[in-house]
């Protein structure tokens, strides 16, 4: 509270030196730029809200990891690692990873579109804008619009189903959403469908910070368009992609809204996350949770710590 | 361009949009239609009258929908002008001023980042629920205003373009910090802001974890959740469901027509940190 009240303190301070009622000389604020404790007095609410909301439940997630609490109970009984253990022993629940990897794969896809359209857009085109729009659009919607939108277009006689009568291809019909051996794919195709204009816009913003010249250059040079990708293009914008496929492992690991919304996580559609909330706010078993979100959280944490090490920071800037 | 180089960029620009858009126009479709209607024709058949609303009247009284935009625009109201106070605050104190803790200030926030917000839910519940916030609106106020880096980010990099000379100037004559901060820094930070304002809006209105795992309560649904909770009063009745798909969107569609170029540039200043 001393800081409060010493801000006060400044500001009467300063009204009284605009009255003038000090001589110029003492203008020179003291407790201006001097009093060390001002910006502390700027960081005070935003540094509680860190540590509250992102530090203290890291510390205590490791704790609760170590323990069999169930999150009701007024005692937390210590039990080691064993959650650890249970996680990549029992395979239920070690599955979660083979699910994740889908993801991971749908993320390439996404990318490797991305970039096609970010770099045929970057050359002048007809409605540019429009298709620009049209296909940032999705990454805007309301993520469980989308998975609604979606379980329509699979669902038995939906749309998807519908496409392939209309092309004849009836037998090709199934259970997008159920068969085990698709639905994750159903579902990570959704998830393309969801995020490649963002991919999208920055990849164009990336190739549109190239300057013209260049081109001119190279068209000079007979470079092909190709040749203009390849050695204009790819290496301009190889930061951004580095970034993004980092984005993409740490995102395949936290997918959670569409599979939850879509199949609720059933016929071996769970993900990590899923199975963390399931285990911590479902079955009671807090402590089985913590240590599944503990161990996420140190695949991220690394998975940054390699790109910090391969990405160098002042290349991913873009401005 | 040869020719065929050109059919093909058309043709597989045109094919994405369908991608894009043909899941979206069904739903537009089967929103007009009739209980009766949609259960007797195929996704591509279009709504005998254009202009049934039906869908939309029920989607909003029956669905909760009124509530769930007050409850959005209470959440975005609090969150978004939090999380503009508190990231100009912490951007002015780290730009702005040497002091013996802003390495480790700094890198307080930094390691932040990297720790996503959804592996510690498990943890936050309980903090949550010992602050008394669980199931009040609060609580996704302050989750929302609490993990923001990204805008003190935004908020550090656009002030670094702001000369210092103009708060020394206020300074000599008098100003205190906190004047500096109100009549100078907030005022020259009007775009960022900006920026935040739009990145962080779609943010809160598009979240959906936060309200579903701390407002469980009937009468405090936003957007996401009371249209989630369609699918199970609604299950069999789609031309309902569509109809709130499309309400939700709408707004969505709007903003993004109206402020494009902002958005662009909102994604790529947020994204690239």
């Amino acid at each position: 509270m001393a800081g409060v009240s010493d801000v006060v303190r400044a500001e009467a301070a300063g009204t009284r030196n605009e009255a003038g009622l000090l001589p110029a000389t003492a203008r020179k604020p003291r407790g201006g730029w001097g009093w060390r404790g001002t910006p502390y007095v700027f960081l005070a609410v935003p540094l509680v809200l860190l540590v509250v909301f992102t530090y203290l439940p890291v510390v205590n997630m490791f704790w609760y990891s170590l323990t069999s609490w169930d999150g009701l109970d007024k005692t937390k009984e210590f039990v080691g690692l064993d959650n650890y253990v249970a996680v990549f022993t029992r395979p239920e629940l070690f599955r979660v990873f083979y699910v994740s990897l889908y993801y991971f794969a749908a993320s390439f896809v996404q990318m490797a579109l991305a970039l096609y359209f970010a770099t045929v857009l970057s050359f002048s085109t007809r409605f540019r804008n429009l298709f620009k729009g049209i296909l940032f659009f999705p990454y805007l919607i309301n993520g469980v619009a989308i998975a609604l939108i979606f379980v329509f277009f699979f669902k038995p006689d939906g749309t998807l189903d519908s496409i392939l009568a209309l092309f004849g291809a009836e037998n090709l019909q199934q259970q997008w959403l159920g068969n085990p051996d698709i639905n994750n794919i159903s579902l990570a195709s959704t998830s393309v469908w969801r995020y490649m204009g963002l991919n999208f816009v920055l990849f164009l913003g990336a190739i549109q910070s190239i300057p013209g010249q260049l081109y001119e250059a190279a068209e000079l040079d007979g470079a092909s368009r190709f040749q203009q990708f390849r050695y204009i293009i790819a290496p301009s914008i190889k930061p951004i992609i580095g970034l993004s496929f980092i984005l993409a492992i740490s995102g395949s690991l936290a997918v959670f809204e569409i599979p939850f919304i879509m199949t609720g996580g059933a016929n071996g559609t769970a993900t990590f996350v899923i199975q963390t909330v399931d285990m911590a706010f479902e079955s009671l078993k807090v402590g089985l949770g913590s240590a599944m979100a503990v161990i996420l959280l140190v695949i991220v944490l690394v998975v940054t710590w390699v790109q910090r090490k391969v990405v160098p920071e002042e290349k991913v800037n873009l401005t | 361009m040869s020719y065929v180089a050109k059919t093909t960029k058309y043709a597989t620009l045109v094919l994405a949009c369908l991608v894009t858009l043909l899941p979206i126009s069904v739903i537009v479709m089967a929103s007009l239609k009739t209980n009766q209607e949609f259960y007797n024709t195929g996704p591509f058949d279009a709504p005998g009258n254009w202009l049934n609303l039906e869908n939309y009247v029920t989607a909003f009284t029956r669905g909760k929908m009124v509530q769930g935009f007050a409850n959005t625009a209470f959440i975005l109201l609090f969150s978004v002008v939090g999380t503009i106070l508190i990231g100009t605050m912490a951007a002015y104190a780290i730009d702005r001023f040497e002091f013996r803790l802003k390495k480790t200030v700094i890198a307080l926030f930094l390691l932040a980042t990297l720790v996503p917000g959804v592996t510690t839910q498990v943890a936050t519940f309980q903090i949550v629920n010992n602050l008394g916030l669980y199931n009040t609106r609060w609580a996704a106020i302050a989750l929302f205003m609490g993990t923001d880096i990204v805008s003190i980010y935004i908020f550090v990099q656009f002030l670094r373009g702001i000369p210092k000379e103009l708060d020394e100037a206020a300074t000599l004559d008098g100003a205190n910090h906190l004047t500096i901060y109100r009549t100078i820094i907030l005022p020259l930070l009007k775009p960022a802001i900006a920026t935040v304002v739009i990145i962080k809006g779609i943010a809160v209105y598009n979240e959906f974890y936060t309200p579903f795992l701390y407002m469980p309560g009937r009468d405090l649904g936003v957007i996401s959740t009371s249209l989630f909770r369609f699918k199970g009063p609604f299950g069999g009745q789609w031309e309902v469901i569509a109809a709130g798909v499309i309400i939700v969107l709408i707004p969505t569609l709007l903003a993004f027509l109206a402020l494009q170029k902002y958005i662009y540039n909102g994604f790529t200043s947020g994204a690239t940190k």
